[in-house]
């Protein structure tokens, strides 16, 4: 793995499965009384956030003190900041405290990389602008994997049969429609990346306006009708129309993209049996996914919070847990085999 | 061995699949003794070789008892010592019996006793799991030269070595046959380090010391 985590397209299968299956087993430390590991301990993990930001900084909090390192928050809002600090000064200030890991989220696209510039700690990107948000589409990953691969491969040959866990390698096959604002979307970007890289074939649907220019050249397909993909879907992940970064009219009115591009529980139907439903959140009900669908069994959105812990704490671990960022082998997936 | 299979160059076998097998049996026979039939007793077996061996005990004491007596595994990585010496690791996999630990008698089940540092870190992992009436341990080889005051309360067999030596159990869920092998290591390697893993599991397995160096000990 790399010493920092920018951008999606940076992991390898094998880094993406190597942190899919540490967050399988720390997953299991949120399920216990004392949910604590001393794996972290004496490190430090600042959260620098520029941007609003609920889960996610929640979530990346979470993940370091269950590690047990020590966490600094930092919002721009009450920070020097304000006063017109700039991004490099306040990553020198960051520097000077020792901060091993940055986790930041930024208006800017590529605020992250330039961080990476500054500072001697491994950097992880929370989001940077309509860039990326790798963490999430980890969590996204992961999820899908944890509901749609079947448990374990215990029946498998030799030594994994001893450690069998839930869902072991990657999502060849699955068919994944990402559906929404793509133009203004991290989370799009980062998943069609990480999901391909999975071996999952990914569909974005949006209106024309709000898919971007270079979608051409992205891992995908891509498509204008919902309607005619939700049947071959096995994952469908609404995406919010982001109304913040919208600067122009990219379509008539709320409704009309509601009536269009919103996952009612008539859209639903036409899902597969086994067919899940995502949502990164925050979710705008109504709008892009109806009430009735969020809150049905195949919504998966507050497992995604959940997991989101799971995957932080994945992250945080193979990037600080030893003295450099774990190595992902790529023959681990293979039964050990008999001796030569 | 059995025939096809043989040693790495410059291994010497000293358990066969048969001395394995008798071994394992005595140390159940042991642990049903001392535990009158081994009620409330949890074997837990330290990934990655210790997992089989618990397995293998929990057959053999569920075939005299005559009921079946739980067995899982708990990961040690994060509790380590040597995390810093090194980049960081993939963990193993922790699967306690769906009872929980709580008020029962554990039995940690590893491979071989060396530095004593494993266990100490098992001991960490455990009481975050739950409080154990009792903790025992079951090692299939005790090789000596332990560096924390930690003593096996069962032991398949104990084996003088050197520190130049190398202890390298093969077991057959992991490594396609059953072997206990002793090799010469060509520096000499203190408890707590180990051999980066050049043998037939391709996997690397160290007890935690206090050396990121090439290990020497056990696989």
């Amino acid at each position: 793995m790399n010493r920092h985590l920018i951008s999606a397209g940076d992991l390898t299968r094998d880094d993406a499965l190597l942190i899919l299956d540490t967050a399988d087993e720390l997953a299991h430390v949120s399920e216990r009384p004392i949910k604590k590991l001393p794996t972290l301990r004496g490190r430090t993990v600042v959260n620098l956030f520029f941007e609003d930001s609920t889960r996610t900084r929640i979530s990346f909090e979470a993940a370091a003190k269950r590690l047990s390192a020590d966490v600094i928050n930092f919002s721009a809002k009450g920070s020097s900041v304000a006063k017109g600090e700039s991004l490099k000064d306040t990553a020198l200030t960051l520097e000077a405290m020792g901060a091993d890991a940055v986790v930041v989220r930024h208006s800017a696209a590529g605020t992250p990389h330039r961080l990476a510039n500054w500072v001697r700690g491994s950097i992880v990107n929370a989001g940077d602008g309509a860039h990326e948000h790798p963490t999430q589409a980890l969590l996204d990953a992961f999820t899908i994997r944890r509901r749609l691969c079947p448990t374990g491969t215990a029946g498998a040959t030799g030594a994994t049969g001893s450690t069998g866990r839930t869902g072991t390698g990657g999502l060849d096959g699955l068919k994944v429609t990402i559906v929404g604002d793509i133009l203004h979307s991290r989370v799009a970007r980062s998943n069609v990346l990480l999901l391909s890289t999975l071996g999952a074939e990914v569909t974005l649907i949006a209106p024309p306006t709000l898919l971007p220019y270079e979608v051409s050249g992205w891992p995908c397909a891509t498509g204008y009708d919902l309607d005619a993909t939700l049947p071959k879907s096995d994952v469908v992940m609404m995406l919010r129309v982001q109304r913040e970064r919208m600067n122009a009219a990219y379509f008539p009115s709320e409704r009309e993209y509601s009536r269009r591009y919103g996952l009612d529980a008539a859209r639903m139907a036409l899902l597969p049996e086994h067919a899940i439903v995502m949502h990164p959140g925050p979710m705008n009900r109504g709008v892009e996914i109806a009430a009735e669908v969020a809150d049905s069994t195949r919504s998966t959105i507050v497992e995604q919070v959940a997991n989101g812990v799971s995957i932080r704490m994945a992250v945080l671990y193979l990037l600080l847990g030893g003295h450099e960022p774990a190595h992902s082998e790529p023959v681990r997936s293979e039964p050990a085999g008999v001796t030569a | 061995m059995p025939a096809g299979l043989s040693a790495p160059a410059g291994h010497k076998p000293v358990l066969d699949a048969a001395d394995i097998g008798r071994a394992v049996t005595r140390i159940a026979h042991e642990i049903l003794e001392r535990t009158r039939g081994a009620e409330d007793v949890i074997l837990l077996g330290i990934p990655t070789r210790g997992v089989p061996l618990a397995q293998r005990l929990a057959a053999c004491m569920e075939q005299v008892e005559g009921r079946p007596v739980p067995a899982g595994s708990v990961d040690i990585t994060m509790y380590r010592d040597d995390l810093r010496l090194r980049p960081a690791r993939a963990l193993g996999h922790t699967d306690l019996p769906s009872a929980g630990i709580e008020g029962k008698t554990v039995v940690l089940v590893d491979d071989v006793l060396y530095s004593g540092r494993t266990v100490r870190a098992a001991l960490d992992a455990l009481n975050d799991l739950g409080r154990p009436r009792a903790v025992r341990l079951a090692v299939l080889v005790d090789r000596g030269h332990r560096e924390l005051p930690i003593r096996a309360d069962y032991v398949g067999k104990n084996l003088p070595t050197s520190q130049r030596e190398v202890v390298r159990v093969l077991l057959a869920e992991v490594d396609g046959q059953d072997a206990v092998l002793l090799g010469e290591s060509p520096e000499p390697c203190l408890p707590g380090r180990q051999e980066s893993d050049t043998g037939p599991s391709g996997r690397q397995e160290t007890t935690p010391g206090h050396s990121g160096r090439q290990e020497g000990a056990r696989a």
